[in-house]
């Protein structure tokens, strides 16, 4: 496990900025619970996933090197997405390659992680002394899962919540079918991705359904909604946090 | 090969309401994938089998002038030609000219991609030549005058009726025959062409450099009577084919089998050294190897796609995409579908696709998980990507994409933009346009907070 960093840094998302404040004020709530008082760089936007997933990796690498310059004064960086770290991850070095920017962006990537990945593998934390007592199924996204290779941190996180019961999804490893800009290239294949894994979710006994990524959480929140199915969406730092 | 330039969305949009199509899809394609995961995990080693399997293929496609050289030499030296065709045209013009000089009416084939690709039944019909697929599949896909919709089980999308039916009109059998009465009608119908057939027409799993073998891997037989019983056997292969030597067929035979059909060892596995030698009782008496380019050296010399030339056709990657699952083989619009279709097509033809098949994808990276060769499936579909980004189509999306970079680049700016928005968002929630309207299809859009985290934050 790695050291425990000094100076964290909350990259907010630019998805949570706009849609779900919450989430980032349950980030910082975790965080500070497990004794960290992570700080909000003042110049953060946007990963850059939109314009690379869309066909633009020049702009996206426009926003990958403020993204490097902007975290990369800290210890460790935490955002509330697999998605958004998974970008950061794997495709900042390819955007940047062949530039002095590229050994920056690995540098900062080793100390970027997803909020729960960062509780169970670098503060080795798995109750973070929550209490949401409810019935709770996990998506996590494909990005968490196989990107990360870190759903069970998400999962091992909501085990240790105090009155949460975890339900199982017949396929927790299938996609919602949001995949950005696929959803709205492809709304037909995308709707009919989302309505199996909405049946999934309806076929258990779960009154809230969580996610890590708020991309996948607004795409199974709109079509619950537009079902008129009530069902609880939020995102696992809302839990975490219990805001 | 048919076109298909924004095909994509609509062939797709049409297969979702198909739930017959799903199920019959669904049905194969768990069934590979449950027992593709229940024979890999019986192997301990094997990721350690897949990284080999990489460094092999890593290996001999930055060799492969030396590889192919060497294969044609080992092949000419057991008594076989060697052609090369530098396209779909001289492919099959080529395996054309074989048969008119062996003086072949009637030709018998086993399952293979690269003809599909370089659509030799055409090129043989309008010679006047019979081409009989001999695969039971394949030899659905013939009959119905259909394409293959898996790399496979090329009949995938077809239910059991629809085959009943065509057997009906073309092979008699009654309407409500049991499915061993259909393998029965279609095994009496296709050894008559076998025994009738001059040459025989196989594609090649494998070509092994070292000896100058072709390997065929199969289930049904077919294989093996189309390269013993006719006079002539024809290989015909992208040239991407070529390994080493036979030691690493022990590598790539069982990533091959458990991951495409998820068998410990398919049932025939043939290893085809040239023509029948002096003394030997079977074999033809002329054999003849097809190389292929057909826009593989393109994708060489492509260092983000190259690694689509590793691809060992094994379906995996089909067998649990998402995408595929809904839209089926056909609208991927070419003979290669899936996520691996996603990236060759647009790949081997410099362009066809381009603009649809590359986000035809969630990148949810399942394809990537399970693929024998660890191709990074969804990196070369960005990469795609970024090269669609660049046509002419996307012209507006592009100014979008500088204008969108431009704002996220100035924090202060970018928050103001986002107050702007929230005034905006109730004109555009009522009258959602472009993206949004094709999101709020099916979905309601989401809300924006009324307060940004930022600009909370900052107060
Ligand atoms: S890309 Fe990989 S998983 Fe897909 S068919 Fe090729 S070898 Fe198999």
């Amino acid at each position: 496990m790695p050291d425990r960093p000094h100076r964290v840094a909350l990259f907010v998302t630019c998805l949570v900025d706009q849609f779900a404040p919450s989430v980032a004020r349950g980030t910082l709530q975790v965080l500070e619970r497990v004794g960290l008082r992570a700080e909000v760089p003042g110049g953060q936007t946007c990963c850059g996933q939109p314009l690379l997933n869309d066909g633009f990796p020049d702009q996206a690498a426009r926003l990958a090197r403020r993204w490097v310059e902007t975290f990369e004064p800290f210890d460790a960086v935490v955002a509330p997405s697999g998605s958004c770290v998974a970008t950061v991850r794997e495709f900042y070095p390819r955007v940047l390659a062949g530039s002095p920017w590229e050994g920056r962006a690995r540098a900062v990537a080793q100390r970027t992680y997803e909020l729960s990945e960062f509780l169970v593998r670098v503060l080795g934390v798995e109750d973070v002394g929550a209490r949401f007592p409810h019935r709770v199924a996990l998506h996590a996204s494909c990005h968490q899962l196989r990107s990360l290779g870190a759903a069970d941190c998400a999962r091992a996180v909501l085990r240790r919540v105090a009155g949460l019961e975890l339900v199982d999804l017949a396929h927790p490893e299938a996609c919602c079918g949001f995949g950005g800009v696929f959803s709205v290239k492809f709304p037909e294949v995308s709707e009919a991705m989302l309505r199996d894994k909405l049946q999934d979710v309806s076929a258990t006994t779960a009154e809230v359904l969580v996610s890590t990524d708020l991309g996948c959480l607004l795409h199974l929140a709109g079509g619950l909604s537009r079902k008129g199915v009530r069902l609880r969406c939020l995102h696992l730092a809302e839990v975490l946090g219990g805001s | 090969m048919s076109p298909s330039a924004a095909g994509f969305r609509e062939a797709s949009a049409r297969a979702v309401l198909d739930p017959a199509l799903r199920e019959a899809i669904r049905r194969v394609t768990d069934n590979l994938a449950v027992r593709r995961v229940q024979v890999t995990a019986e192997l301990p080693h094997f990721d350690v089998l897949r990284d080999r399997a990489k460094r092999i293929k890593e290996h001999t496609l930055a060799n492969l002038d030396r590889y192919l050289e060497q294969l044609e030499a080992a092949v000419r030296a057991r008594g076989g030609h060697v052609h090369w065709a530098r396209d779909a045209e001289e492919a099959a013009a080529c395996v054309v000219r074989i048969c008119r000089e062996a003086g072949a009416r009637r030709v018998v084939k086993s399952k293979s991609m690269v003809t599909e690709e370089v659509e030799l039944n055409r090129a043989l019909l309008e010679a006047g030549i019979e081409p009989v697929e001999t695969d039971l599949g394949e030899f659905v896909v013939q009959i119905s005058g259909d394409r293959p919709s898996h790399l496979i089980a090329p009949i995938i999308h077809k239910r059991r009726e629809d085959v009943a039916e065509l057997f009906r009109r073309h092979l008699g059998t009654p309407a409500d025959a049991p499915v061993p009465v259909l393998t029965a009608a279609a095994r009496a119908h296709l050894r008559q062409a076998f025994l009738q057939a001059d040459v025989g027409i196989t594609g090649a799993n494998f070509l092994v450099a070292e000896t100058g073998t072709v390997v065929l891997v199969e289930n049904e037989g077919n294989a093996r009577m189309v390269t013993s019983l006719p006079r002539v056997h024809v290989a015909v292969a992208g040239i991407e084919k070529v390994l080493p030597r036979l030691a690493d067929l022990a590598v790539f035979l069982p990533l091959l089998v458990r991951s495409a059909t998820g068998q410990r060892l398919s049932a025939y596995v043939s290893l085809l050294t040239g023509p029948r030698g002096p003394g030997e009782r079977d074999g033809p008496d002329a054999f003849h190897l097809v190389l292929v380019d057909n826009g593989r050296s393109r994708v060489l010399a492509d260092p983000e796609l190259r690694e689509a030339l590793q691809c060992v056709r094994c379906s995996a990657c089909l067998n649990v995409c998402p995408v595929y699952e809904r839209a089926g083989g056909h609208a991927y619009g070419s003979v290669y579908s899936g996520p691996i279709g996603a990236v060759l097509t647009p790949a081997l033809t410099g362009g066809r696709g381009l603009v649809d098949l590359p986000f035809a994808s969630s990148l949810c990276g399942a394809c990537r998980d399970v693929c024998p060769v660890r191709i990074d499936i969804p990196g070369m579909l960005v990469a795609l990507r970024a090269r669609a980004g660049q046509t002419a189509e996307a012209r507006w999306e592009r100014r979008a994409a500088r204008v969108a970079a431009w704002l996220l680049c100035r924090p202060r700016l970018y928050r103001w933009a986002s107050v702007a928005a929230r005034v905006l968002e109730p004109v555009v929630r009522r009258v959602p346009v472009g993206a949004l309207r094709r999101w709020a299809r099916g979905r309601d859009l989401p809300r924006l907070s009324p307060t940004p985290f930022h600009r909370a934050a900052r107060r």
